[in-house]
């Protein structure tokens, strides 16, 4: 980094105009300074941005605050006041549904109760039940855009995944778990694989776009999910409704903290699918080649890679991904498939993907992020009224912030030159 | 970024293009010859289809029976001849033509032969493409204003929901509809400029933040419709629809007359901008910056056309467009605004658009193609159809898969499309 060659500031003559100019130049060198340690500062500043997004329309879309701000020349603090409880109380919510009560904590801390730290970790099982299917949608989109590919239908994989995962769990009754569930859970990943494997090898054979083949298929697989619950095969005896049959305990992902948290195995076998995407990414070959693809197809095939075969391979691993996504759904969360299943969690998977940057590391945290987003959305939504789908607002906006870098270090005046991965899909080429 | 990922052709197209020629001619045999065996030759002789074709009191035409065995197997012979010229004639040109025309006949064949023994609505089937396309129409154009300059527009939907939302509301409030219009094209305008802001100011990816947008739009129409909306359903969500506008004197042509001329002002504004935005394009001044912009960027800077300038404008208007295709659907149509009432039509537009191949023309008829799927679904559902319902629902999705893979293939977009230009 060059050495700063500002000129010292001039001397205060001016009176307060000359003020605000130079904190935030202040304010930019202190942050330039932790800048130097990587994305994470863009990041957070873009988290820090959403949320503001997010309180200002939460208060000009509340009656209440709406009519204090109309009335602020007059009383001002009312205005102020009443929008600083709702943005408190909603964010206030939004923290402790994702993570639990400060005070809950303390008291299963010091009394070491089983209920009481029941209660207290409720929020966070909840996060982390949410936080798991994130993950490999998350990951599924982030192989295939390191191979170049925008895998924007994992929804019809994890579709793929949970019907068939489903499907083995209620329709083999009888079999021991340890049978039974390791079965469901590899039936999910094949299925999801194979939905993967037609985008995959219609863009390595044909040149269709696996954006429109993907967007397609989701709808292929919404439509088939609806015909397959008109079938006495799927549906319980005499039932009028078109809910599934129930997945039976013994294709169930365990619980891991007793039978009052749903946290369960579906968390574990997520950051192992992280663990296992960052080792095939960064230490073995095949991972090497499809980051080749990713990055250039000239040097890839002059190196002597077979970008077909790296296609497919790559959209079939990503599909076997998004399919245990929706295994994890369905064998951990919802154990009956309904018409709509999981519906927007592949979308919500490509967002994860993006604030991840397409990184297994990243992912993980982007997931976590966004589980308890989720988690707590519920509950702000509970205890403040106000709906969940502003959550999905405060995501968008953050990956907003996070595909424009630039953006972020122009509102808050950092200035270092953007060095550093930078997520680039492919257009329309290829 | 890499420059190497677009725009590369490779030299053995030609040579794959007359094997994918040969491929769908041998299809559209394939499709006549099931026409001929599942329609026709299992059909007993007598049996009839009824076609209304006009419903309108201004001239009354006989409603004609058809036989069906007969008409299916002459659609079914005319589809396998199609297919023959198709595969063994040299020379590309005409191929789009040739197995649109084949498709046609096997969807006659197919749609008399569902009818048969019962009354079938020729014009209502029209009538309802047309209306079911509108929103499309508008979607793949918005495509093409902004893709033609070189920026992918994958947020049509985002445009769709912004505009289906604020169309409504300003509707409602104002309670005037054409204000309601104007404030559902600001709204995809707005998404424009933001879509423009962040790709060519930052050089955002496209792609990424097209999907941003369509998230941020579904989240934010959906949170204000339960937190402003539906407290005040009466006041805010509950516009007028546009009534339709019969054209003198063109609405009493038999037939063709009320499908064309007795339509929602939507209708005939999307075929207004598909008419300007094609001449426009290829005929004029302002179109050829814009293709120069979208295909080579440091050229067209060279030659002193503002590069951003241009793109900026197109975004814009491409966002507007977008606007005008969700205020299609709430106050051209259902009269009011739900969540998520676009319901990845803005995706279908897309689809259509790069079925199209970046042409207007081409896009909006993929569009009506679209449309015609989706009218023939509904019709089909109430005929007594031996293929269920969700099957009839996702035929439109796997027929844009075959055609993408086996008709469109290598499309070439415009040559700087997704790229960000920089100044050197």
């Amino acid at each position: 980094m060059a050495p700063d060659v500002e000129q010292p500031p001039a001397p205060p003559e001016g009176g307060g105009a000359r003020w605000l100019p130079d904190a935030r130049r202040r304010l930019g060198r202190g942050l330039q300074v932790v800048a130097r340690s990587g994305t994470a500062v863009t990041t957070t500043l873009a988290i820090f941005s959403a949320l503001v997004v997010g309180a200002v329309i939460m208060i000009v879309t509340t009656p209440q605050t709406l009519s204090a701000w109309s009335a602020f020349p007059s009383n001002p603090g009312a205005a102020l006041g009443s929008s600083w409880t709702l943005v408190t109380s909603a964010y206030t919510a939004l923290f402790v549904g994702a993570v639990g009560s400060p005070a809950a904590w303390l008291h299963a801390i010091t009394s070491l109760s089983p209920p009481a730290l029941t209660a207290a970790a409720y929020p966070l099982s909840e996060t982390l039940v949410a936080t798991a299917p994130l993950l490999l949608g998350g990951l599924s989109v982030s192989l295939a855009f390191r191979t170049g590919l925008f895998n924007i239908g994992a929804q019809s994989q994890l579709l793929a995944g949970a019907i068939v995962a489903g499907w083995v769990g209620f329709s083999l009754p009888g079999l021991p778990w340890p049978v039974h569930l390791p079965l469901a859970i590899l039936a999910g990943a094949g299925a999801g694989a194979v939905a993967g494997w037609v985008p995959g090898v219609l863009r390595a054979r044909t040149g269709a776009h696996e954006v429109i083949v993907t967007i397609m298929l989701n709808y292929v697989a919404a439509n088939l999910l609806i015909y397959l619950l008109s079938l006495p095969a799927f549906l319980p005896r005499g039932a009028a409704n078109a809910i599934s049959r129930t997945t039976p305990a013994s294709a169930r992902l365990p619980h891991l903290a007793g039978p009052g948290l749903r946290v369960n195995a579906g968390i574990l076998l997520a950051l192992a699918a992280a663990y296992g995407v960052w080792w095939l990414l960064q230490r073995s070959t095949l991972g090497f080649r499809f980051r080749m693809v990713g990055a250039s197809h000239d040097a890839a095939s002059a190196a002597g890679v077979d970008i077909r075969r790296m296609i497919t391979g790559s959209m079939v691993i990503a599909g076997a991904l998004a399919g245990l996504a929706g295994v994890v759904e369905i064998l951990g969360v919802s154990p009956q498939l309904v018409p709509g299943f999981a519906q927007n969690l592949g979308f919500t998977a490509i967002t994860v993907a993006l604030l991840g940057q397409a990184r297994p590391g990243g992912v993980v945290l982007a997931a976590l992020l966004f589980g308890a987003f989720q988690a707590g959305g519920l509950q702000m939504q509970a205890s403040t009224t106000i709906p969940l789908e502003l959550v999905q607002v405060i995501e968008a906006v953050i990956v907003f912030f996070i595909a424009a870098p630039a953006l972020v270090r122009a509102i808050y005046r950092i200035r270092t030159s953007g060095t550093g991965f930078r997520l680039f899909s492919q257009g329309w080429g290829g | 970024m890499s420059e190497m990922a677009w725009g590369v052709v490779p030299a053995a197209a030609t040579a794959g293009t007359d094997r994918r020629r040969r491929w769908l001619g041998g299809f559209l045999v394939a499709l006549g010859l099931l026409a001929g065996y599942a329609f026709a030759a299992h059909v007993p002789a007598g049996v009839v289809t009824h076609l209304d074709l006009n419903s309108a009191p201004a001239l009354p035409l006989p409603v004609p029976a058809v036989p069906v065995r007969e008409t299916t197997a002459v659609l079914a012979a005319i589809c396998v001849a199609l297919g023959l010229v198709l595969a063994l004639r040299r020379g590309a040109r005409g191929t789009y033509a040739l197995l649109a025309a084949g498709l046609v006949a096997f969807g006659l064949a197919f749609v008399i032969w569902a009818a048969r023994g019962a009354d079938l609505s020729l014009e209502g089937m029209l009538a309802s493409t047309l209306v079911d396309s509108v929103p499309l129409i508008f979607g793949s154009l918005s495509g093409v204003m902004c893709e033609r300059s070189g920026v992918i527009n994958i947020a049509i939907e985002g445009q769709f929901l912004a505009g289906a939302f604020l169309g409504a509301m300003i509707g409602s409030v104002s309670g005037n509809l054409w204000l309601g219009m104007l404030a559902g094209a600001a709204a995809g305008a707005l998404l424009g400029a933001m879509l423009a802001f962040l790709c060519l100011r930052y050089h955002a990816d496209q792609i990424i933040v097209g999907i941003v947008i369509v998230t941020f739009a579904t989240g934010l129409t959906a949170f204000l419709d339960l937190q402003v909306l539906t407290p005040n359903q009466a006041t805010l969500n509950s516009p007028q629809i546009f009534p339709n506008i019969a054209v003198p004197v063109l609405d009493r042509i038999p037939v063709l007359g009320p499908i064309l001329f007795d339509q929602n002002i939507f209708l005939y504004l999307a075929l207004a901008l598909l008419a300007i935005i094609q001449i426009g394009l290829f005929h004029t001044r302002w179109g050829l910056r814009v293709r120069a912009v979208g295909e080579h960027p440091r050229a067209a800077d060279t030659v002193g056309i503002s590069v951003l300038l241009i793109r900026y404008r197109n975004v814009i208007l491409g966002g507007a467009i977008g606007g005008l295709g969700g205020a299609a659907l709430s106050i051209g149509s259902t009269g009011e605004f739900t969540q998520d009432m676009s319901a990845g039509l803005g995706f279908v537009a897309l689809a259509a658009m790069i079925f199209g191949r970046w042409k207007p023309l081409w896009a909006a008829s993929a569009a009506l193609l679209f449309g015609f799927a989706d009218s023939l679904q509904s019709v089909l559902a109430v005929l007594n159809v031996p293929i269920p319902s969700p099957f009839l629902l996702m035929a439109p999705y796997v027929a844009t898969i075959i055609a993408v893979a086996g008709l469109v293939g290598r499309v070439r977009p415009p040559g700087a499309d997704g790229m960000p230009y920089r100044r050197e």
